[in-house]
């Protein structure tokens, strides 16, 4: 395959030298992520060439492939030997790949109690805006030599570097999984998700939505049948297709507002008074808003600030409004200094995360 | 700026006891837990507070003073070892926990509060801090953030990059910076995993916060001896393939287990090439079905005998052993250097053999101890400092060692940092290009090069004076292996 990593660091030096940045794109399946690139003159560089297992060794826990594979073809491979990617992260979309998977660094319902996509990540192999093949991290659990560069990139939007190829720890599928479902208000249930947290239960997922918790209880089958005795509830057919529902944003509940914004904020925040529906997720660190477009943005943030954490118009009608919550102006400079080193032309997805760099 | 003129602006806003600078108080703290190299810094403070850590490093920042930081002293790759003309920034005066919140189980708390601190605070809530490094008795949450800390559980629950939050960190312009949030993620880059093991590199540690877990219901250990240290490598990796993710997986080689048992009378079994501890936790029902799971296991891959802890005390004692591998090497030998690669397993036997023949070539004995779960080998190579030429030759074999784990794919440090003790094997496992990358990501936080310099990352010139040619990780180039 060096074939597309020549190719690759061609098209590094051609945009650095005729200064018209490039936009990564592997399936496209999460390009309404983000802002979009600022500049008009950009060139496309498709990275979905650049696919395949490159290593993967079960009895290891550890599986590297190159970005461009498919996400879903990875997890296939990982289901032969009962193996997962435990941050569930979303595809949206069949052909996403791992590169997009890692860039965007998104998880799904495992993840609070798992870990995020960037937990899993173990070593990557990246181009850098001067178009070097340099790489971090490995292929091992531990390994302090030098700075993490590798988890870095997860959740950097591509504008550190292209990725070439990533290690990622996997897990084994728990034995068996089911899925409880309780009606309650929704102060309950946050109540309800940190009382469980408090105790050594095999959980896996919790959401709330429209007065129901449910709550997804995976490990072996002794363990999970005396969780389901203390949970109580009601056990939910099709529990597997509800959580991907939640994963992908296929439920209806994610398509009903005009934005779609997410709030990540500390999990034992009151239920938000916001217009619009939302549902909850990780635990309550996560609250989803469905809300119109007449919703004052600087409302949603603000109140993301005064519960910790953060908000995201993650889709939905954009107009002149930012992805991201802004950063304040120190952490903006030493984001500026960090991508200049590593991508001193500025030709990796410029604007795709702030507008400043 | 001198050693005087320093001394009279840090007494400006610091009690006389917080600021050293006579030759025998600066004398404990010449090293840290690698005391091969030592050498006293200029000064030494000890602030109580973050407005007094930021005054300090805005004083160093305007006089050019190199910054050594310093939790308990307890790190083994000299990342404290002071700067002969720098300032040593001991923060082990900040040591309160500031807020315990058994709601979201988060602890925050003060850099210098020891890492066992946080467990037993949070105890009376059924909640603990999972890394457990040996030292987390002593050693503190600073250090821990700063190296990236493991310990014996964390193939299941994670280095301490898993397990924090949030983090305020200073640079050495004295600006304080919020890095992760109470949320589980936060906007921008993922800052809190590139300050998380940046030894001391990047910033100043003044707060964090870590996430606690709930401590579970029940722990249960396997002890499983084995007459052929690549059966118990086997074992490990069929015990992983069978689903499990056990809570703690240690190995241990004959020579360990002889210095041990006579040391601790643990009750291993002294004609085991290798001996295996595998622990399950969780809920009562799991432990149960686990522990039945990994005795098969340890039977089907030849284990020659099986114990497993009937109660606490026993558990306890079986673990007794391992843990006191180190003092027991400090007891057959004057002295000991531990080293820390991190293989692939599959490679583990190899690299063992590997280790055998060099022993008999430097005429040295090595005892293996390895975190089998996560694959990171701790050979201590037993030697007497007293002996001309002992120490060098052990340096020399070190390297080899660490070669070899390069050479197989793994890492010259799962756990104790790069410090000043691995900066020549930084050379070999990265590139010019790489290593460059790492020195503009220190300038982007510190261009001036004062915290921590010389450290964890070598200067260009060092690896070309070195000469060693650089060897590609990760890609399956073992088949070189042995080549000596």
């Amino acid at each position: 395959m060096p074939d597309s990593i020549e190719h690759f660091v061609h098209a590094i030096g051609t945009a650095v030298k005729n200064k018209r940045p490039l936009s990564i794109r592997g399936s496209g399946s999460k390009h309404f992520y983000g802002n979009q690139a600022t500049k008009h003159t950009y060139d496309t560089l498709d990275v979905t060439t650049h696919s395949g297992i490159v290593n993967y060794e079960p009895s290891e826990l550890v599986v590297t492939a190159r970005a461009g594979t498919r996400l879903a073809d990875l997890e296939a491979i990982l289901l032969e030997h009962h193996q997962m990617l435990a941050f569930e992260p979303p595809h949206f979309g069949k052909n996403a790949t791992l590169g997009g998977c890692i860039a965007t660094g998104l998880s799904g319902p495992r993840r609070p109690y798992a870990g995020a996509a960037r937990d899993f990540v173990l070593g990557a192999r990246i181009l850098d805006g001067r178009g070097d093949d340099l790489h971090f991290g490995g292929q091992v659990m531990k390994n302090v030599a030098g700075y993490d560069v590798s988890r870095l990139m997860a959740g950097a939007m591509g504008t550190l570097g292209v990725l070439l190829e990533v290690s990622l720890k996997v897990l084994p599928i728990p034995p068996m999984e089911i899925t409880l479902g309780m009606s309650m208000k929704e102060a309950e249930a946050i109540d309800k998700m940190h009382q469980w947290a408090s105790k050594p239960l095999p959980i896996s997922a919790t959401c709330f939505y429209d007065g129901n918790l449910f709550v997804r209880v995976s490990g072996a089958e002794s363990a999970v049948q005396a969780t389901r005795t203390r949970l109580g509830g009601e056990e939910i057919n099709q529990g597997k297709l509800f959580w991907q529902s939640i994963r992908e944003h296929t439920h209806t509940f994610f398509s009903s507002g005009t934005r779609l914004w997410r709030l990540s904020i500390k999990s034992s925040t009151l239920p938000l008074l916001l217009p619009g529906q939302q549902l909850i997720e990780w635990g309550g660190a996560l609250r989803w808003l469905a809300a119109d477009k007449d919703l004052n943005e600087k409302i949603i943030r603000l109140q993301a600030e005064a519960a910790g954490g953060h908000a995201t118009l993650f889709y939905g009608e954009k107009s002149s409004l930012q992805a991201f919550h802004p950063l304040s102006p120190h952490m903006m400079t030493l984001h500026q200094r960090l991508k200049q080193k590593f991508d001193p032309a500025k030709i990796f997805n410029p604007g795709r995360m702030y507008p400043e760099y | 700026m001198s050693r005087f003129e320093l001394v009279s602006k840090l007494l400006s806003f610091l009690p006389p006891e917080a600021v050293l600078y006579e030759m025998e108080d600066l004398k404990p703290y010449e090293c840290d837990g690698l005391s091969a190299y030592r050498q006293a810094p200029m000064i030494v403070v000890l602030p109580q507070a973050e407005e007094e850590v930021i005054k300090i490093l805005q004083i160093c920042h305007a006089t050019k003073t190199p910054v050594v930081a310093r939790g308990a002293g307890t790190g083994l790759s000299g990342g404290a070892l002071p700067h002969t003309e720098g300032i040593l920034l001991s923060l082990a005066k900040l040591k309160h926990i500031l807020e315990i919140d058994p709601i979201t189980r988060t602890a925050r708390v003060q850099p210098g509060v020891r890492n066992l601190a946080i467990s037993e605070a949070a105890a009376p809530y059924g909640l603990y801090y999972a890394p457990d490094p040996s030292s987390q008795i002593a050693c503190t949450i600073g250090g821990n953030v700063a190296e990236n800390s493991g310990g014996v559980h964390c193939l299941k629950y994670g280095l301490t990059v898993h397990n924090i939050l949030k983090l305020r960190v200073l640079t050495i312009d004295g600006q304080v910076y919020e890095i992760g949030s109470n949320a589980l993620d936060s906007p921008g880059y993922d800052l809190l995993a590139l300050m998380t093991g940046s030894e001391g590199m990047l910033g100043i540690v003044t707060e964090v916060t870590v996430k606690l877990i709930p401590k579970p219901e029940k722990a249960q250990l396997v002890m499983a001896a084995f007459d052929d240290i690549q059966k118990a490598a086997d074992a490990v990796a069929s015990i992983i393939s069978s689903g499990i993710i056990p809570a703690g997986m240690e190995m241990m080689d004959k020579i360990t287990i002889h210095a041990v048992e006579d040391f601790l009378h643990a009750g291993y079994d002294l004609d085991a090439a290798a001996i295996l501890l595998c622990e399950a936790d969780g809920m009562g029902e799991e432990v149960t079905g686990e522990i039945q799971k990994i005795s098969a296991v340890m039977q089907d891959n030849g284990a020659v005998k099986i114990s497993i802890s009937r109660d606490e005390a026993e558990r306890l004692r079986f673990w007794a052993g391992r843990k006191a591998a180190f003092p027991a090497a400090g007891r057959v030998s004057p002295d000991y250097y531990c080293m820390d690669g991190t293989i692939p397993r599959k490679h583990l036997a190899q690299v063992l053999h590997g280790i055998e023949i060099l022993s008999a070539e430097y005429g040295l004995r090595c005892m293996n101890v390895f975190h089998a779960g996560d694959r990171n080998l701790h050979p201590l190579i037993l030697y007497d400092a007293n002996q001309p030429g002992e120490l060098e030759k052990t340096e020399i074999f070190g390297a080899k060692i660490l070669k070899m784990c390069i050479e197989a794919g793994g890492t010259i440090t799962g756990e104790h940092g790069v410090g000043i003790e691995k900066l020549d094997q930084m050379c070999l496992q990265f590139t010019p290009t790489e290593r460059n990358l790492f020195h503009a990501i220190k300038a982007a936080f510190d261009p001036d090069e004062l915290l921590n310099p010389g450290k964890a990352i070598p200067a260009l010139h060092r690896c070309a004076e070195l000469g060693g040619m650089h060897v590609r990780h990760g890609e399956d180039r073992f088949p070189t292996i042995p080549r000596f």
